[in-house]
């Protein structure tokens, strides 16, 4: 299995001298199977410079996995040019949108209606599919297992476990871990601090063990208090997590939009520095970032 | 064995879904949500005390799509699910249907009927709590009293005709409403909130602790004999109304398991007084008679 990153920054992409590094698109990974069936994992900005090296090869086979459907992690999706051209196939997946009541295939029928896109839905030439899917049911991709897992995020979001010939990944799109919505002194505290510990127990089962975990990690701790309840988690998060579940090696991800080069390395550093001992490798993803299991 | 055709039924079901919420919770809703920064466990609060947001909400959570590893029965649970901006636009989106109207033809007053609900359900958690903790859960109890006679707001909305007749049975013919349901209707409010709550995929023992809220030979269990018990005591000191007054000869047949009757258990539990206050407060009612 290989994993390139193709856009790495949270919320609105972010180019310019001080994210050059890093990168300033955003979410887009693409995923290949051992047999090189492709996955690609949310349509953000980053998708855009992934289509045009699919280009060479046509036609392109797709599978594209939305975590969720804000617009960091959808807007290249009218801009995946593959979708124009005939004899392509491209399947997306994504979640039921519970307050819409649509399954994925409302993703690209808002994006592209005529006040906000010129082309409409119907005139793209690939072969579109839609699958809406169920929480915890695998979707086989070539050799690849795909599972969704449910997130939280402020809208329906599903990260992804994929396996393929005993190597592991997981990407858990944007997340926040859950915090206890009343005080301490408040009556129902404690049986909400239970549904939270049930709920991270299970989330945690359903990733399980695995070689590479992309995690957001948008905060500092610092920063993450008038931050709460946004969907986004922090750096320490995303090590304790890494931390929990076993991970091989954690790739933070979803950087701060107007965090620099400079800054997000310092605060990565500091994030370090306070876990000495985090279980496993720790990386700051990058766009061009490339990891072969 | 009560039954409803299966073309009613999938009215019923149809027509629950675009069903309207109760006035407060609606206007609490619509106020609370124009501040970005409401808090969450404020939101929940309004939305638990509406049955019919509460349903609704277990019902899209409980569906298909999440594949769930345990059925979801409590609002607070439906938001560490699904977080509290899903909650909040899904009740949003409740809010915009419409407010059931106090008065529908048959004369059934929705308010009172909310404030007996809720008492129903403070009460059965609070009889949870003090005798049953190791066996039910005092949240599930609360939903359970919530949703118990959910069956009524939708003949109410739905069934006005037969139901008015049904109604007009019980102070007619002294017969408890659920017997008149049954003639009228052909199925009683405890089988069609069942009926409903199955449909839709709700936890199977509050599915049959709404089917056997009146069924005095049902298996025993401590969710339902909670449930039971709060109904009676809530009907006997006239706490709303549930369209069914209460009936002395009933006492005969509660659970045995809180340690007397239903006036030794009532006074055990204190002064329900607070109870009745919050829930007046909710329903919008002046008093609780």
């Amino acid at each position: 299995m290989k994993i390139k990153m193709w856009g790495v920054r949270g919320s609105i992409p972010s180019p310019g001298p001080r994210t050059v590094r890093y990168g300033g698109n955003t979410t887009c990974i693409e995923v290949r199977g051992d047999d090189d069936s492709l996955i690609i994992l949310d349509a953000g900005t980053g998708i855009f410079p992934l289509a045009q090296t699919l280009l060479a090869r046509l036609p392109v086979m797709a599978n594209i996995f939305i975590t969720h459907t804000h617009w960091d992690h959808i807007q290249g999706l009218p801009f995946f040019v593959p979708l124009f051209i005939p004899g392509n196939q491209v399947c997306i997946h994504g979640a039921y949108d519970i307050v819409s009541m649509q399954g994925i295939e409302q993703v690209m029928n808002v994006q592209m209606q005529y006040s906000f896109f010129p082309i409409r839905e119907a005139e793209l030439r690939a072969r579109i599919e839609y699958r809406t899917l169920t929480v915890g049911e695998p979707v086989a991709i070539g050799a690849a297992m795909v599972t969704p897992v449910l997130m939280n995020h402020p809208v329906t979001d599903l990260g992804y476990r994929i396996e393929c010939n005993g190597k592991s990944m997981f990407f858990t799109g944007d997340h926040e871990p859950w915090g206890n919505i009343y005080a301490p002194d408040d009556p129902g505290h404690g049986e909400y601090q239970a549904m939270i510990d049930q709920r991270q127990a299970e989330l945690d089962r359903a990733i399980g063990p695995v070689d590479v975990l992309i995690c957001d990690s948008a905060y500092t701790s610092a920063e993450y208090p008038p931050k709460i309840g946004w969907g986004h988690g922090t750096f320490d998060h995303a090590i304790a997590m890494a931390r929990r579940i076993g991970a091989g090696r954690l790739l933070c991800t979803h950087h701060e939009p107007t965090r620099g080069d400079d800054e997000l390395e310092s605060v990565f550093a500091e994030a370090l520095a306070r876990n000495p001992d985090p279980g496993c490798e720790v990386l700051l993803a990058y766009e061009g970032m490339e990891i072969e299991l | 064995m009560p039954q409803i055709s299966l073309e009613l039924e999938r009215k019923l079901v149809t027509a629950v879904e675009r069903m309207p919420a109760f006035p407060k919770s609606v206007q609490t809703i619509l106020e609370m949500t124009r501040n970005i920064n409401c808090l969450p466990k404020d939101l929940v609060g309004v939305i638990e005390k509406d049955p019919v947001m509460t349903m609704k909400i277990l019902r899209v959570i409980n569906s298909a799509y999440y594949g769930l590893p345990n059925k979801i029965t409590s609002v607070g649970q439906s938001v560490v699910y699904l977080g509290i901006n899903t909650i909040k636009n899904l009740a949003l989106s409740f809010a915009a249907v419409g407010i059931l109207p106090r008065f529908n033809t048959t004369g059934f007053d929705i308010q009172r009927y909310l404030l007996h609900s809720l008492t129903v359900a403070a009460v059965a958690r609070l009889l949870c709590e003090k005798y049953a903790r190791a066996e039910a859960d005092p949240g599930d109890c609360y939903i359970a009293g919530l949703l118990h006679d959910f069956g009524k707001v939708v003949f109410a909305q739905f069934m006005s005709g037969e139901f008015m007749k049904a109604l007009a049975f019980t102070v007619d013919r002294g017969m408890p409403l659920y017997a008149a349901e049954t003639e009228a209707i052909g199925a009683d409010h405890a089988y069609v909130g069942a009926l409903l709550a199955k449909k839709w995929q709700f936890a199977e023992p509050l599915v049959n602790c709404i089917r056997d809220h009146h069924a005095a030979h049902a298996e025993p269990g401590a969710m339902l004999d909670c449930l039971r018990m709060a109904d009676a005591i809530c009907r006997k000191h006239e706490f709303g109304d549930s369209g069914n007054p209460w009936r002395d000869e009933e006492a005969a047949q509660l659970p045995g398991r809180f340690g007397g009757d239903i006036e030794v258990v009532s006074a055990a539990l204190g002064d329900l007084e607070k109870i009745v206050a919050d829930a007046q407060a909710f329903a919008q009612i002046g008093t609780a008679k």
